[in-house]
């Protein structure tokens, strides 16, 4: 199921897409599983499942602390795309967030293969630039994935053009400059940053990732975005407080995009 | 020359960093590109080099080791006599005047035995740059005297204490903050790796390691060597060494990588003997990986040769076959520091020992395949003082009291 399908539906409803992360294999593959489809059950529109890997350079403590304790629980590539597999069934639209090396070392092609077999919709990487892309340009039409690069507020403008130029499904803005995790406020960056994807992307949608841990801040960021992403505080709930606290605040961000 | 101008040495090198560094890697690459070629910074740059950091360093003629050990002239290129101790201050300085040249104020390294963090101290305090230093928590307890030392020189040192709370861990902290603060920050990266530029830039700043070696070769023995051997970590002081003479096809260059217990026992830092293609810190090149791409943690006495990957170039100078890389076991290593130190009273960095070891190990078949006596430069990288605990625990001393021999 392509991601359009899910920016297509909130669109329809007059709203941004809720767009939730969640690492496989935390705290368990099993309870993993189970999180992500409470998070489906919960109103999330789109679904990132994290691949944990050794060196994490743009995540914050939150996930990289989530993803040390699934790699120390032994949690390897194939069960991340077990994962993919036990949710893509649930209605909403399944991608992989990975660093290159683990589908590199996978094998490009087979990782597309896999993927597609297993029901995702697509690969989000986040230190991969579509200069560096060639294999997989090739291996995600063989497969027909889509494909997400992230652009940033210090990206060009040509390089805006060139990054949407090689997106399928949405266009991921990083809004602020840093790592992720929750932030107090949003950025004043992020409008200026999707305006300017937007002039480049025609009709892909734009997700922007910021930071965002309420309710309150899903509707500003909402305002202007076609997806708001949230992930470290996803992740800290699920952490802190379990499946409980997971629904809740699902619910709470989905209701700050909710017309 | 390589690399072509997106940093790729063959199919090593690149760009595998977010989106958000691009900008940054493309600014340091406009300026770096520009300021060598500009006499301004390069007159600069050498008079630094040459007042404050004192190159050029010594070829000395190692007669009584080369007498010791029969059948081969020994030359060591001491660059453990340059400020700071070791070759890195070559790559400091050089990349602190380009901080200064692109309006940056301030600077992050990462360091693992400390030197690297030393030298960025040093120059950022030399040029009056602010200095953050990453350094992984494990480290900053093993090697408290260069922490002190950072500290003393100005510098803020950050223990990182995620993941394997080491070296790597170190560079993805200093990344991280990279990312964060890339407007006022350049990241004083410390080996020739990373991405695009970086290797070739940090290759440039530390080249005249092997311009110079040559020079004073052809004038001491009227002749190029016959080999030159230098230790491979990240691999800087190596491709320093190699570069002046990669055009020489009759010189042969050796890289000797930590074995550590043995490439059998998988606990070691050997990545081009022990590793397999993939992408690490910004570029693809060897790696200690495992099936799923993880980064297996490396093993090593020596704290600087203790990283999982290694510069692309080298990647890129072993798959063409001209250098040839090979383990050293810390055993072999130390080994070599302790005939060192009782033939020439010099005390190595363990990172050079690794280089000596190698280089006594291929003389002889070295001196079968020519049939002469070969002469060879080893890089002598760095001075031992940092290691002197590690030798001091390793030969006994600080137990018994008993003196090795």
């Amino acid at each position: 199921m392509s991601v359009s399908v899910a920016f297509e539906k909130a669109r329809a409803e007059g709203r941004a897409a809720l767009v939730g992360y969640l690492p496989a294999g935390f705290p368990s593959v099993a309870e993993g599983i189970g999180a992500v489809k409470a998070m489906i059950e919960s109103g999330v529109d789109l679904v990132e499942i994290g691949l944990p890997y050794s060196d994490p350079v743009m995540d914050g403590p939150v996930i990289q602390r989530a993803t040390e304790q699934a790699l120390a629980g032994g949690v390897r590539t194939r069960d991340v795309l077990h994962t993919v597999e036990a949710v893509s069934g649930a209605g909403v639209p399944v991608l992989i967030m990975s660093y290159w090396n683990p589908v590199e070392k996978y094998g490009v092609d087979a990782f597309a293969r896999d993927l597609a077999a297993a029901g995702g919709a697509g690969l989000i990487t986040p230190d991969l630039i579509p200069d560096e892309a060639e294999e997989w340009l090739a291996a995600s039409d063989a497969h027909k994935l889509d494909r997400i690069f992230l652009v940033s507020p210090s990206s060009t403008d040509e390089r805006i053009a060139m990054t949407v130029a090689h997106c399928r499904g949405f266009v991921y803005a990083t809004a602020v400059m840093g790592v992720t995790g929750a932030r107090d406020s949003t950025s004043s960056a992020a409008p200026t940053l999707v305006a300017r994807v937007k002039a480049a992307a025609g009709h892909l949608p734009v997700g922007v990732g910021l930071g965002v841990r309420s309710g309150a801040q899903a509707a500003e960021v909402g305002a202007y975005a076609d997806g708001v992403i949230v992930g470290s505080a996803l992740v800290s709930a699920l952490a802190e407080g379990g499946l409980p606290a997971l629904r809740t605040l699902t619910q709470d961000l989905r209701s700050g995009l909710t017309p | 020359m390589l690399p072509d101008d997106r940093g790729h040495f063959g199919p090593y090198g690149g760009r595998f960093v977010p989106e958000a560094l691009i900008a940054a890697l493309d600014e340091l690459d406009a300026h770096y590109r520009k300021a060598m070629a500009d006499p301004e910074f390069t007159g600069e740059f050498e008079r630094m080099l040459r007042d404050y950091a004192g190159t050029p360093s010594l070829l000395y003629d190692a007669t009584h080791l080369s007498a010791h050990v029969g059948g081969a002239r020994i030359l060591l290129k001491r660059e453990d006599l340059n400020h700071t101790g070791a070759h890195k201050v070559r790559n400091v300085l050089g990349q602190a005047l380009l901080t200064k040249r692109m309006g940056k104020g301030r600077v992050i390294a990462e360091t693992g035995a400390g030197q690297h963090g030393v030298a960025s101290a040093t120059a950022a305090a030399y040029l009056d740059l602010e200095c953050v230093v990453y350094m992984g928590e494990v480290d900053t307890k093993r090697q408290a005297l260069n922490v002190a030392r950072m500290k003393m020189l100005g510098a803020t040192v950050i223990p990182v204490t995620t993941g394997s709370r080491t070296l790597k861990d170190a560079i993805n902290e200093a990344l991280r903050d990279w990312v964060t603060n890339v407007d006022d920050t350049h990241y004083l990266l410390g080996t020739a790796a990373g991405p695009h530029p970086f290797p070739a830039m940090v290759r440039d700043f530390v080249r005249g390691i092997g311009v110079e070696a040559r020079a004073q070769c052809l004038e001491l023995t009227g002749a190029l060597p016959d080999a030159v051997a230098a230790c491979v970590g990240g691999g800087s002081n190596a491709i320093g060494m190699f570069h002046a003479f990669v055009p020489d096809e009759s010189v042969r260059l050796y890289g000797f990588e930590a074995g550590g217990d043995g490439i059998e026992t998988g606990r070691h830092a050997a990545s081009i003997t022990g590793g397999s293609h993939g992408v690490l810190h910004g570029s693809r090149s060897y790696l200690l990986q495992d099936e799923d791409g993880q980064t297996i943690e490396s093993h090593s006495i020596s704290a600087g040769l203790d990283y999982p990957s290694v510069g692309p170039e080298h990647a890129w100078l072993h798959d063409q076959g001209r250098a040839r890389y090979q383990p050293v076991t810390d055993a072999e290593a130390m080994d070599a520091f302790a005939l060192l130190c009782r033939t020439e009273g010099i005390i190595p960095a363990i990172e050079s020992a690794h280089a000596l070891a190698g280089a006594l190990r291929v003389i002889p078949a070295l001196r079968e395949e020519l049939g002469h006596e070969p002469t060879v430069i080893v890089n002598l990288s760095g001075r031992g003082d940092k290691d002197m605990h590690t030798a001091g625990e390793y030969f006994g001393l600080f137990d018994s009291g008993e003196v090795i021999g």
